[in-house]
């Protein structure tokens, strides 16, 4: 909870996580979508409890809905912790 | 466990404690049940703790699943439930959403709770208590009926939904069971409708908990078990 959100930590965190969910390390970029990693609700349900249980930040659906790349996302996580 | 100072979810907080769970002893208002179902599972060797809330109320539902010292909610079972009898026509709008509220929308709510932790476990069991009454039709009960049919329809979906991360969902539909729920419809010669020809037991409707519960049931998920002694094949 106390870990220092910043871009490169969060980077980190959700590269980390997709790779858990399956993702192939090198297919990892910012401007890679989701859909190209093959990421799908599920996975991102479980990416924001990854997310939660790291900086204590609440992705809820909405949040997520419109989010299509990685970039996107670790964006979003930045500026929710911020 | 929700709903475990007596009858079925007494019984089956005893059966899963027996398994080696600690066991959060959920209950609204009978103090007493639950702490003698504490008490019986520390004498027996077991861990358990009272957790007093109002299933029907969100925030209550929401502390009693979050994670504590006894770690994240790996095994949940929605058992909490309540009975608002009457024919169809002469039901309130209140009747309706109590039943509904307390049976099926608690168990939306917990279940919704609880099932990021799972998948991050990569375990997880949830537990649905249903009930023939949500399979077959019985007259004075169609709110209950209703409640506990959403209960099989939300079983099944959410199943499907959480199964590749090693999470399942199922439900148990007991028939008439020898409870205080039930004890003012069990009378004259009932179970003569019931192939067993015999009321079943708490600890009957519990074994089955405990079974879906165990990780021998890993292959089990999205079914409803009928604990009837055949009231419903």
């Amino acid at each position: 909870m106390a870990t220092q959100v910043s871009t490169e930590s969060v980077e980190k965190t959700i590269y980390d996580g997709l790779v858990e969910l399956g993702t192939e390390r090198d297919d990892l970029s910012r401007e890679a979508t989701l859909e190209s990693l093959d990421v799908d609700s599920l996975d991102l349900v479980e990416l924001a409890q990854i997310v939660e249980d790291e900086y204590g930040v609440e992705l809820k659906g909405d949040d997520v809905k419109d989010v299509k790349t990685v970039g996107e996302v670790i964006d979003l996580v930045v500026a929710k912790a911020g | 466990m929700t709903g475990s100072s007596r009858g079925i979810g007494a019984a089956t907080a005893l059966a899963l404690a027996g398994d080696g769970w600690h066991v959060r002893v959920n209950y609204r208002s009978d103090e007493a049940g639950a702490k003698e179902v504490v008490s019986r599972i520390e004498s027996a060797g077991g861990s358990a703790a009272l957790w007093q809330g109002d299933v029907a109320d969100a925030d209550d539902v929401r502390r009693m699943t979050e994670p504590g010292d006894d770690g994240p909610v790996l095994v949940l079972v929605n058992n909490a439930g309540v009975r608002v009898d009457n024919l169809s026509p002469s039901l309130t709008d209140e009747d309706w959403a109590t039943v509904i509220d307390t049976n099926l929308t608690s168990t939306f709510r917990a279940t919704r709770a609880v099932l990021p932790k799972m998948m991050r476990a990569r375990f997880g069991r949830v537990i649905n208590l249903a009930s023939v009454a949500g399979i077959r039709a019985n007259p004075g009960q169609a709110n209950y009926s209703a409640s506990k049919a959403g209960v099989i329809g939300f079983t099944k979906t959410v199943a499907a939904e959480v199964a590749r991360r090693g999470v399942t969902v199922n439900a148990v539909a007991p028939g008439l069971i020898e409870t205080a729920f039930t004890e003012d419809v069990l009378e004259g010669d009932m179970a003569k409708a019931i192939p067993a020809r015999r009321i079943g037991t708490p600890e009957e409707v519990a074994a089955c908990i405990r079974f879906l519960a165990s990780p021998e049931a890993s292959y089990v998920t999205g079914t409803t078990l009928t604990v009837d002694g055949g009231l419903s094949a």
